[in-house]
């Protein structure tokens, strides 16, 4: 018999709405069920994929036989340096000057945390941060955790389904001076659409003009468009102009690590003293977060961008993963136009990264799971990465269906 | 009408990136201050950067074999075997963790037999280490504690309490704990402080070898503390970071959590695999809510996972299936029951050795805690100016709380290191 009874008033919370649909498609008995909600790579086969590149850097790990100390509280050493040269090149400016402040972070989710939580305490404009919409869920709880305002800017156009250009640069002009603008670095998430080049360098006068601080999320690159570089367009541009980015870096995707929950923070500073200065107050926000990070997902990347041959490999390895998801996205929209399904469907193709938002509407992603045992995420996004030879064709007939409204069976009254 | 001067000063003029850097001069971290070092981490950065043959770090609190060596242990090794061999995949882990190693975990802590383990009613998930166990439990505690949102924290505790309460929104207050006269338990201070909080209020506990202290209550103390924080209807939230290092025995060390369990206390438990199992870097911790019923469970579970989600999404794979593999072996867990058990105790005839030196040496004071204190520290009783000299003079680091980590001493360096805390504190560095 318990004395107290603390815990009566906790309402249940709603399932996460991307990983929630992982759960109800694990219970899900079909034998044709399709999972196309979590963005993770998936192969030919529908199988997850460990990167060659990771199974030789776990033996090379695996023959060290290095000890488990804690890492210092920015995390391990090579990994961040690495990291940091693919991310901004090695060339970069604020990198050769010794002015960029990283720290290693739990996966891309864990560097927003020290992004939103280091914004909170030390950003001397405006506390609100501007969100892309739509945008991954969990930025909104990440930044309205830590105290800070969730503000909109428009981005998805669904009359077009492409980018509302004018009305993004609009909202960025309209916001207060100094304004946090988040923006994703490549393959937005979940409307797979990005800004071209043209485009990022007029957003980037937008910013500059108004004085915002810009806060990449790059969780892709590599990923988008097989090429490392070019995906980094984006944040690289930006810093050659001046920017004092933040960038949240992730090898969930591209390096196929998920679970081993690897990544970084940066900051571009204006001196190495800022930068120290910087640093030093970044420790004080992770200390009481975790401490210091997990060390074998930061050793398997350090060894991996640091042995030339496995560096090459992977730069293989990350083109063949974009490439299958692009030819996936050809085969679905040849599949959806020869069902003659309705409405237009070149968005597929044009879409870049893992995700497409396919214009679907709740009730029929409702339809799809309940009906056809095909699973994504409310907003109609789906994650091209779980289309296969094995089962496009299905779900290209199963989307079709419930474009048209066939999905549902008809009631025998 | 504009006139062309008039429009040309109200034009936007050209960016090229020398004028935008101009204009923005003044950097947005201008005015972030320069944080202090942190108190026990920075002891090992300052200790790498000596130079020293004879230098010796008795700051951070990781487990050194009797060469002064990392020791990652034998059973560690034979997972890490197995888990290579099985060739797993890295997919994400659910928010909450893998589920063999909370399960698993919730009963090393609480005994397979434990009521809320049996009745399924125990929330669970695996976090970072006890660090992460800490923030998950706060966090909940902020916005769902149904009374205050204070926490009572022991005088002295682990420094980083106090942020990780602090960060996550809770104010800190303080019990008394330790009696610097006796260099031990203030119990009718610890008593005092808990029955005057206000009913209903967060009271955080170390299970077991007391973070700096060493100190912990008897039993028959912790009965006593079971029943005033009853009678107050306080809430116990034990910080279990030590289980199997500080006597030895994991069943030993998890008494106060199983008997406030078995009390009917709904506590909150936060456990680390960092020292226990050596795991220190691969960040392998759980944090867990004793609920009234399994429907009570699945809220609070729920919640956890809106908690965990804007932290980190979900938790690193490694470390977790490394602990799910020993503790799900009969073997593996033996042995490492064994493991454990020889780390206690090295450090146990450490302390001894430490103390019989000290004596021998003539050492001014009163020494007999180094022995009867608990755990991986010692509160020592040095005092900070002390703690610099034996930083500056004799290369020797620790906290300047005067705190050491007792795993940092070996047969090599217990004498060098007694002699020249018999200096400091004779002055004579």
């Amino acid at each position: 018999m318990s004395i107290t009874n603390f815990w009566a008033g906790v309402p249940q919370g709603p399932p996460d709405p991307i990983l929630g649909v992982t759960d109800a498609f694990k219970k899900d008995t079909a034998k044709n069920k399709v999972n196309l909600g979590v963005g993770a790579y998936r192969d030919e086969q529908g199988k997850p994929y460990v990167l060659e590149s990771v199974l030789q850097a776990e033996d090379i790990l695996h023959k060290k036989k290095l000890d488990k100390e804690y890492l210092p509280i920015t995390g391990e050493i090579e990994f961040v340096r690495l990291s940091a040269e693919l991310a901004y090149g090695k060339d970069s400016k604020p990198l050769t000057e010794n002015r960029i402040a990283v720290a290693q972070s739990i996966s891309g989710t864990g560097a927003l945390r020290i992004a939103t939580e280091f914004l909170a305490k030390y950003y001397p404009g405006p506390k609100s941060v501007y969100l892309p919409d739509p945008t991954w869920g969990n930025h909104i709880p990440l930044v309205e955790g830590t105290g800070m305002k969730v503000v909109r800017y428009r981005y998805f156009d669904k009359k077009t389904i492409g980018l509302d250009f004018a009305g993004m640069k609009e909202d960025l002009e309209k916001a207060e001076p100094g304004s946090i603008i988040l923006l994703h670095a490549c393959a937005q998430n979940p409307s797979g659409i990005d800004p071209t080049k043209e485009q990022w360098k007029e957003i980037n006068e937008v910013i500059k003009s108004k004085k915002h601080l810009a806060l990449f999320d790059m969780a892709y690159q590599g990923f988008a468009s097989g090429d490392l570089i070019g995906d980094a367009f984006a944040p690289r541009y930006f810093v050659e102009q001046g920017h004092q980015i933040i960038l949240c870096q992730s090898f969930a995707k591209n390096l196929g690590l998920y679970g081993e929950r690897a990544g970084t923070f940066s900051m571009v500073c204006s001196s190495p003293e800022e930068k120290e200065r910087v640093l030093s107050q970044v420790k004080r926000v992770i200390r009481p977060l975790y401490s210091s990070p997990p060390l074998h997902g930061a050793q398997l990347v350090a060894t991996i961008l640091g042995t030339p041959e496995l560096f090459e490999q992977w730069l293989k390895e990350v083109k063949k993963m974009a490439d299958r998801i692009i030819s996936m996205r050809e085969k679905l929209y040849n599949a959806l136009v020869e069902l003659k399904t309705p409405g237009e469907w070149g968005h597929i193709k044009s879409q870049i990264g893992m995700f497409s938002f396919t214009g679907m509407t709740a009730d029929q992603v409702s339809d799809l799971a309940e009906y056809a045992h095909v699973y994504l995420t409310k907003d109609g996004r789906i994650s091209m990465a779980g289309l296969n030879e094995g089962n496009i064709q299905y779900f290209a007939e199963s989307m079709s269906k419930a474009v048209k409204g066939e999905l549902k069976p008809k009631s025998s009254l | 009408m504009l006139t062309a001067s008039a429009r040309l000063a109200l034009s936007r003029p050209a960016f090229t990136p020398s004028t935008f850097c101009a204009r923005r001069a003044v950097s947005a971290w201008a005015k972030v201050p320069a944080g202090p070092p942190d108190p026990i981490l920075g002891v090992t950065e300052k200790f790498k950067a000596d130079k020293s043959p004879k230098k010796i770090n008795l700051g951070v609190g990781a487990y050194r074999d009797g060469n002064g060596k990392p020791y990652v242990l034998p059973t560690v090794l034979k997972a890490e075997e197995i888990v290579f061999n099985a060739k797993l995949d890295k997919e994400y882990l659910p928010i909450t963790g893998l589920a063999s190693f909370t399960k698993l975990a919730a009963e090393l802590a609480y005994g397979k037999d434990s009521k809320p383990l049996v009745e399924d009613r125990l929330a669970i998930t695996q976090s970072i280490s006890g660090t992460g166990a800490l923030r998950i439990g706060t966090a909940f505690l902020a916005r769902f504690y149904p009374g205050a949102k204070a926490i009572y924290l022991p005088a002295p505790t682990w420094g980083n309490h106090i942020p990780i309460a602090k960060d996550s929104g809770l104010e800190v207050k303080q019990y008394k704990y330790f009696n610097k006269e006796t260099v031990g338990l203030d119990f009718e201070g610890m008593k005092a402080d808990i029955k005057a909080a206000p009913e209903g209020s967060i009271i955080m506990l170390h299970a077991c070898a007391h973070n700096p202290t060493g100190i912990d209550p008897t039993e028959a103390q912790w009965k006593e503390l079971s029943e005033i924080v009853k009678e107050k209807k306080h809430f116990p939230f034990f910080d279990m970071a030590y289980q199997g290092f500080a006597s030895g025995d994991i069943l030993k060390d998890a008494f106060a959590v199983r008997y406030f369990v078995e009390q009917g206390h709904q506590l909150l438990l936060s456990q680390s695999f960092a020292k226990n199992m050596g795991l220190y870097g691969e960040r392998v911790g759980a944090v867990s809510f004793v609920c009234a019923d399994k429907e009570e469970k699945a809220r609070v579970d729920s919640q956890l996972k809106i908690i965990v989600r804007p932290l980190y999404s979900n938790p690193p794979v490694h470390g977790a299936r490394l602990v799910s593999t020993i503790l799900s072996s009969p073997e593996l867990y033996d042995e490492w029951l064994v493991e454990v058990k020889g780390m206690a105790d090295r450090i146990i005839a450490m302390r001894s050795k430490l103390y019989d030196t000290l004596v021998r040496l003539d050492t001014p004071g009163e020494w007999g805690h180094i022995k009867s204190q608990i755990g991986m520290f010692s509160y020592t009783g040095l005092k900070p100016e002390q703690v610099d000299a034996l930083a500056e003079k004799a290369h020797v680091y620790l906290t300047r709380d005067g705190r050491i980590s007792m795993a940092g001493l070996n047969d090599s360096n217990v004498e060098y290191f007694a002699e020249s805390v018999s200096k400091a504190v004779k002055g004579t560095l």
